[in-house]
């Protein structure tokens, strides 16, 4: 099977290539539990199948950030049949600066120069031919949106891969360049490397941290003597590197490309004047965010969840009363109805929700408001010591942990991207909302979106405080400078965004019938042994496990051993807790509800302390799993672990005594 | 011709780049996206937080300290 693999600036209509190639047939693993820097699918075209890989957007393929280190490896270690990069056409010059890093490299090219239509719209004038033709690169003109030029676009790829000789277009540096890349060339000649000497030689130039620090483990000492030579010479080159590919680029541009020379005003440029307003862009930021929870609540709750509950409940009767029908063991239908139904079913209630919050979440992301986001709330993340753009990666996080501790790789400095990875979890991710909508509905049922909003807020008062305290301590120094692009608005494309909605679904499905189910199951075992207690009591193994540790949220105000297992099932998956609570509870009393039997032991005060305490304590495994992958460091992981669990400790324990004190 | 920093221009005054001054990741950065030298650079907003510009018809949003150091030729 052939591997093709996208490339292209952000904002290049990448993904949604992607999305078009892939159709329905696409298997992401960009979710929870396994840590997947790059999307993968699959499709076939003319009884053959393909593979395509979606690489990070970059604009550079340098050392510049981490996901520019993870494409760049892809492209070269991957071995990828062919590489389509992803041009768009209303700003090709800047697009072309990719494509000619991956001339340099040697690979299988061909470009598909995406959103032509919005470049006709614009009276952008592009010559293909002579365009094609002077880069030495295949051009296929598409629009992705539409799944205009892909069959073309897949002809020619499988054409450019069945080509046995390739030889990209090479273009000079300059005369003073282009001879110490040789001669570099002649002094790597002998080493084994996994990369194109010449493109070494470039990257060595242009001063790249990882290939000399690739090149001092492999190469013996008069080459290492060499190097420090190079690497001198390179800060005298490396701007000059840049500015010759661009030579290159605006002489091709200049004979095959016409763009008009008055720009006017567009509906971006009209939106932008109002959202990034010096006193309006913070408030409407604050609104959409308010709306997006609303609404989630209004829908996913108040209108769909119901029906969920209600199929479950009708459904778990319905498989009882059979199995009582043909007399099975009392022990099976205790496991079903407790465990599963009442279990992992309690999970399965929250799905309008989760649906509902992913898909405004989706919108969001697609429509280009995100990079404003970013924008406004810069100067106000700075005095935090923080970076604008990890706010982006902090919205992530309310979709889920992981991605958003992953998209902290386009901050290029270690102290921002730490930081930024650091609070991310106490951004409340889909999998909490469950927990707080139980105890909503068992206390503060006329005021749902209030609190869901006060509490995601509480969030992010904490990760920005965390912040500001990891900036003054663990992570000194200057944040890097902000850069960054606004990219024109989409409208988003609605199939896309209930696809990727989808899969993201489709994965809290997968892990409520996995990972949950499982924990379900082990505790179910533990709390119905040993043989002759009183199913669900304290006497249980569970019940022993949980008094021996419940002393600790005593202060608190949920010092029971119920809440205190089902927080520590919630270290496995975030959506356990509730799995736990409905299996524990429904034992109370026969034919109760988790709503009412939480009202029965919980107070509306508890119910707060044990809110805050879910929303900030310890993030679920696979959050510090991704922790460790990502700061390589088992240190970190455990820090993760381990601090927001006291912080959760503290502040609840804080609700809960001064709410105490002032006679809630 | 007279130059000046990116941060005393105004809405919609524009420029050529003549030069970025001081050394750092970030100024690699700003040529890789189009803003080396002799680019045509128009300011879109410059009020609070980072400056918007408009360079060939893309909006880049750069922070004032790092704009303080690109000196426009308009």
């Amino acid at each position: 099977m052939n591997t093709i693999a996208l490339v292209g600036n952000p904002n290049s209509g990448k993904t949604t290539l992607f999305n078009a190639l892939t159709g329905s047939n696409q298997h992401v693993g960009n979710w929870p539990g396994v840590t997947v820097e790059k999307k993968e699918g699959k499709f076939k075209y003319k009884g053959n199948q393909y593979n395509v890989v979606d690489l990070p957007g970059t604009y550079s393929l340098g050392a510049y950030s981490e996901d520019e280190v993870v494409a760049r490896d892809y492209i070269l270690k991957g071995n990828p049949d062919i590489v389509i990069n992803v041009v768009d056409a209303t700003n090709i010059e800047r697009n072309l600066y990719l494509t000619t890093q991956l001339m340099e490299m040697g690979v299988k090219v061909i470009i598909a120069l995406n959103m032509m239509d919005e470049a006709k719209q614009k009276n952008i004038e592009i010559n293909l031919d002579k365009l094609s033709k002077e880069l030495g690169v295949p051009i296929i003109p598409t629009v992705a949106a539409k799944s205009q030029g892909l069959d073309l676009l897949i002809d020619k790829s499988i054409d450019s891969i069945k080509k046995e000789k390739y030889s990209n277009k090479s273009f000079s540096y300059g005369k003073d360049i282009d001879s110490e890349i040789n001669e570099i060339e002649k002094i790597l000649d002998n080493l084994d490397l996994q990369y194109p000497k010449k493109w070494i030689a470039v990257k060595l130039l242009e001063g790249d941290k990882e290939i000399y620090s690739l090149l001092s483990k492999k190469a013996s000492q008069p080459i290492k003597d060499r190097l420090i030579d190079i690497e001198e010479k390179s800060s005298e080159y490396e701007l000059e590197i840049v500015d010759k590919r661009y030579e290159f680029i605006g002489n091709i541009v200049n004979q095959s490309i016409k763009k008009p020379s008055e720009e006017r005003e567009t509906v971006t440029d009209k939106i932008d004047k109002i959202v990034t307003h010096k006193y309006l862009g913070i408030p409407i930021f604050a609104l959409i965010m308010f709306l997006v929870f609303q609404l989630t609540f209004v829908i996913g709750q108040d209108l769909l969840g119901g029906y969920v509950a209600d199929a479950i409940e009708s459904m778990g009767e319905f498989v009882v009363s059979l199995l009582e029908n043909i007399n099975s063991p009392e022990w099976i239908i205790s496991f079903l109805s407790e465990g599963i139904f009442g279990g992992v079913g309690a999970v399965f209630e929250f799905v309008p929700l989760i649906m509902v919050l992913y898909f405004f979440l989706g919108i969001l992301e697609d429509t280009g408001y995100m990079a404003r986001a970013a924008y406004i709330m810069d100067g106000f993340m700075r005095r935090l010591g923080l970076h604008g753009k990890s706010f982006i990666s902090m919205i992530i996080g309310f979709g889920c942990n992981v991605p958003g501790i992953m998209s902290t790789r386009t901050l290029d400095n270690k102290k921002d991207r730490m930081i930024a990875l650091l609070i991310n979890p106490f951004m409340s991710c889909g999998a909490r909302l469950p927990i707080y909508l139980v105890f909503i509905a068992a206390f503060f049922p006329s005021h749902g979106g209030i609190v869901l909003f006060t509490l995601y807020a509480l969030g992010i008062i904490m990760a920005l405080i965390m912040g500001k305290i990891f900036s003054k301590t663990l992570f000194k120094g200057e944040s890097s400078h902000f850069i960054m692009e606004l990219p024109p608005y989409r409208l988003p494309i609605f199939k896309y965004v209930l696809k990727d909605m989808w899969s993201k679904v489709w994965d809290f499905l997968h892990r409520a019938g996995t990972i949950i189910f499982f924990v379900v199951s082990i505790l179910w075992v533990l709390s119905v042994l040993p043989f002759g207690v009183e199913p669900y009591s304290q006497e249980s193994i569970l019940g022993r496990i949980g008094t021996i540790l419940s002393p600790i949220f005593i202060p608190a105000g949920f010092g029971t051993w119920q809440a205190t297992v089902s927080l520590f099932a919630g270290i496995a998956a975030k959506e356990a807790v509730v799995a736990i609570l409905g299996m524990v509870y429904a034992g109370v009393s026969e034919g109760t509800a988790l709503v009412s039997a939480i009202q029965n032991v919980f107070t509306p005060l508890t119910a707060v302390s044990f809110m805050v305490m879910v929303l900030l304590y310890t993030p679920c495994a696979a959050v510090i799993g991704t922790v460790k992958h990502e700061t390589k460091s088992i240190k970190w992981a455990a820090f993760m672990a381990i601090y927001p669990f006291v912080m959760g400790w503290i502040l609840s324990v804080i609700v809960y005594q001064v709410g105490s004190l002032l006679g809630f | 011709m007279s130059s000046s920093s990116l941060v005393s221009l105004k809405p919609k005054e524009c420029g050529r780049v003549k030069e970025i001054s001081g050394c750092c990741k970030a100024k690699k950065r700003l040529y890789e996206l189009g803003l080396h030298k002799n680019a045509c650079v128009k300011v879109v907003k410059n009020d609070f937080g980072p400056i918007i510009i408009n360079l060939s018809g893309n909006k880049l949003a750069l922070g004032r300290g790092l704009a303080s150091h690109v000196f426009i030729e308009h």
